[in-house]
């Protein structure tokens, strides 16, 4: 039985990062695995296949004229540990459509029997906002049914992990995707670790792990790889290890209770990290208050 | 006879009694008994909206409109139906818009042009392979005179940018590039793609050669618009323009031309037919450049004459004259026409439903024949067209818009009329009925129907398709009565 599982995380929040530290960590303890980059950018495999970035489905499936005439061995690379990596690719930012090119490529993988029952795990890495269909497709039924969000103490990360609960939601009342935590990518703010797990709680899901921050990351990143190929007797390593193993015993997968928008706020305020909101200011200009004032 | 209001308001109430009440409830308001006396109908009618979920409706799309419709007949541009190959291949030589001249020399409108949408298409985006397309269109037909873009629903979706596109393309060929936002999923039906086509004109065809004043107008120029020259339409309207003493100088888009459309402006006045697809351009073209618009109507004699008075009363005596020789000219052919159909067709009850216009339009030419008008509906007519309807039906007149197929069967059944006036997805369903039937949006392969040449062949299809002796063979022979031979010899 493999297990598939989606990343989602707001943008830049350091998913394609996390995911393949965490996925090296699972190769270390020998599980066979596939990444499935779901973003035109395809920087999803680079950490594991120390390349700028492969060849994408996309990408071939163009070149080729059709994705039909595509072979599965042009586009699925094997890199450390044995991890099987492939990018879905996309078009350049403005045209076209990427949603459809994240459907044509996860269509492809099926069609040519990428999922081998060989493995244990498929990790989708998903671009950070689910604008459309097309990248909500990895939580589409018979798809990844155990879904984790980077997040962050920074306001913008969590209503965005918030939204992505929201969008889970809309599929696990039809299917059997469920939310199986939240990973706080430490940006060291105050509080950090309280703030997500009162916010996991909220939605009734854990913060599965807490990452700390640690220029390691970047170190090993300069070199393509990996902290834990790079250096696996780093600290930094045996945090990415914890998280593979925490996530190799999870067995909290729920439907998220997803926040309105004021209970959201409210737990901010209640972290300081939002001011309570001053109502007679709204809509006032910068010259109407100089008034107010001089009065 | 026509039901009164009363009887018909009824017949709606019973019809409308199996839907679900919400559906009921949206669909009454499509439905009407006719009252000849109301001015506007936006206070008892709804029209142009969209249609319920679960009902057949035998409506098209915003492409079918611009394209098919509109774009379809300029026999001098290549269309290029922009996205996956399905909307071109089977919107294809579907309709009967006669063209005139040479295959690859002058004439493109009968060839299919499309971009063939694939998936990395839809990834990466087409404006590419559309530049593409269009310098090699240029290339192999180097006498095209312009090119179309029809949007296919895809290009909307991906937002690719079509316009820049045309505009490049345009100056990288010199010729005219237009691109027609027509995607399938905008509007209620195939309306709104007669507006967005209209618009394309509009914006990227009529102004492109405002500073060639080479053309020679004259005081007697006109133009024909919206006439798609269904079985030669246009060319038997065309005739009686110029029997007049009028000089066609375009014809908008049936056998039309791209340099007609440019040189439209010179027109002095603008005859507007359907009324429903070219209304807009023909606003236009009043406000811009001036030309008025006048709507006319060609369907049976009594209607012709009216039409050809009131065209020729916007010029000098002569071609007033001119229209009163013409009509009078013709009386007797009509007369002859009349009195040998009429006999045949005389208090036969008809019931159509076709497009934007001619439900409308074509009532005359049944009455000429002494035919009746018992229930009338569009598929995609707006509040304005209902303006125009009313007084052209009689009083108690069944009234539906965007009928669906349950309800036309229904009234249908209830109302019996002789001839069913509607178009290929009817068809069949009515003949199983044993109804006779005539394509009006095609003629069934016949017309043309504009004109007093087109009345003669209107008035004779009529009664071939009525007095057709098949229909009294309907009943299977095991099912007729026993004769008194065939009874003894069963005994």
């Amino acid at each position: 039985m493999i297990r598939q599982c989606a990343i989602y995380g707001k943008g830049g929040i350091g998913k394609s990062t996390t995911t393949q530290n965490l996925v090296a960590g699972l190769a270390a303890e020998g599980k066979k695995i596939m990444i499935i980059g779901c973003d035109p950018k395809a920087d999803s495999t680079r950490l594991i296949l120390h390349a700028k970035a492969q060849n994408t489905i996309m990408e071939m499936a163009a070149a080729a004229g059709t994705v039909e005439d595509l072979e599965l061995d042009e586009v699925l690379k094997v890199g450390y540990g044995g991890i099987r990596c492939v990018e879905s690719g996309g078009p350049e930012p403005g045209v076209g459509c990427a949603g459809r090119g994240v459907i044509t490529a996860i269509n492809f993988l099926e069609e040519e029997g990428a999922y081998e029952e060989d493995l244990d795990f498929v990790f989708y890495d998903v671009l950070g906002d689910v604008v459309c269909g097309g990248f909500a497709m990895p939580i589409r039924e018979g798809k990844a049914q155990e879904i984790y969000i980077v997040v962050s103490g920074e306001m913008m990360a969590m209503y965005a992990a918030n939204n992505i609960a929201k969008g889970i939601c809309k599929y696990a009342s039809s299917g059997k995707v469920r939310l199986a935590g939240l990973i706080c990518n430490s940006r060291k703010t105050d509080k950090e670790a309280e703030l997500i797990e009162a916010l996991a709680e909220r939605m009734g899901t854990q913060m599965i792990h807490f990452v700390p921050r640690d220029n390691v990351v970047q170190r090993a990143e300069i070199r393509r790889m990996t902290v834990i190929e790079y250096d696996p007797t780093a600290k930094q390593a045996d945090e990415y290890r914890t998280l593979a193993r925490k996530i190799v015993d999870n067995k909290k997968f729920v439907i998220p209770k997803p926040l309105t928008m004021d209970e959201l706020e409210d737990l901010l305020m209640e972290f300081g990290i939002m001011d309570e909101e001053d109502e007679s200011i709204i809509g006032k200009t910068a010259e109407a208050e100089a008034a107010l004032c001089a009065a | 006879m026509t039901m009164n209001r009363q009887e018909t308001e009824q017949l709606i109430q019973e019809v409308l009694e199996v839907y679900p009440e919400a559906t009921g409830k949206q669909r009454a308001k499509h439905l009407m008994a006719n009252d000849p006396t109301i001015e506007k109908s936006s206070k008892c009618i709804v029209a142009n909206k969209k249609a319920l979920p679960g009902v057949m409706t035998a409506r098209g799309c915003a492409y079918a409109g611009a394209k098919g419709v509109v774009w379809g007949p300029v026999k001098d541009v290549a269309n290029i139906s922009h996205g996956p190959v399905g909307c071109g291949q089977f919107s294809r030589a579907g309709r009967r818009n006669y063209i005139t001249g040479h295959s690859g020399v002058n004439v493109f409108a009968d060839m299919n042009f499309t971009s063939d949408f694939q998936e990395k298409d839809v990834v990466f985006g087409g404006d590419k392979k559309l530049a593409k397309l269009i310098a090699e269109i240029d290339t192999l037909f180097p006498l095209v005179k312009g090119i179309t873009v029809q949007s296919e629903c895809p290009i909307g979706l991906i937002g690719d940018d079509i316009e820049a596109v045309a505009k490049k393309s345009a100056k990288d060929i010199g010729k005219t590039v237009v691109p027609v936002r027509c995607e399938g999923f905008r509007g209620v039906s195939q309306s709104l793609g007669h507006h967005v086509a209209n618009d394309s004109l509009r914006d990227w065809v009529l102004h492109n050669r405002d500073d060639d004043d080479s053309f020679e107008s004259t005081p007697y120029d006109v133009a024909i618009t919206g006439d798609y020259n269904i079985g030669g339409d246009a060319w038997s309207s065309r005739v009686l323009m110029e029997e007049i003493g009028l000089r066609v100088i375009a014809q908008w888009s049936g056998d039309g031309s791209m340099p007609e459309m440019q040189t439209t402006r010179h027109a002095k006045l603008n005859l507007l037919h359907c009324y429903r697809s070219m209304n807009y351009i023909s606003r236009h073209l009043e406000e811009k450049y001036g030309i008025p618009y006048l709507e006319y109507n060609f369907f049976g004699p009594t209607q012709i004459a009216t039409s050809l008075r009131k065209i020729a009363s916007f010029f000098d005596e002569t071609i007033q004259e001119n229209a009163e020789r013409a009509i009078a000219r013709h009386q007797p052919t009509m007369e002859a026409i009349i009195a040998k159909y009429r006999p045949r067709l005389e208090g036969k009850r008809v019931m159509l439903f076709v497009g934007g216009l001619r439900p409308r339009h074509i009532i005359g030419a049944y009455e000429d024949l002494g035919m009746e008008i018992i229930g009338a509906g569009y598929e995609f007519a707006h509040n304005d067209d209902y303006d125009r309807t009313f007084k052209e039906l009689q009083d108690g007149a069944l009234i539906y818009d965007d009928a669906t197929s349950f309800e036309l069967e229904a009234f249908v059944e209830r109302l019996k009329p002789d001839l069913i006036g509607s178009g290929i997805k009817e068809k069949y369903v009515f003949h199983k009925m044993g109804i006779p039937f005539r394509q009006m949006h095609s003629w069934d392969y016949s017309g043309p129907y504009h004109g007093y040449d087109g009345f003669a062949i209107f008035a004779r299809d009529m009664d071939m398709t009525i007095n057709n002796p098949c229909w009294k063979n309907m009943q299977a022979p095991w099912k007729q009565p026993m004769n008194a031979e065939a009874a003894r010899a069963a005994a």
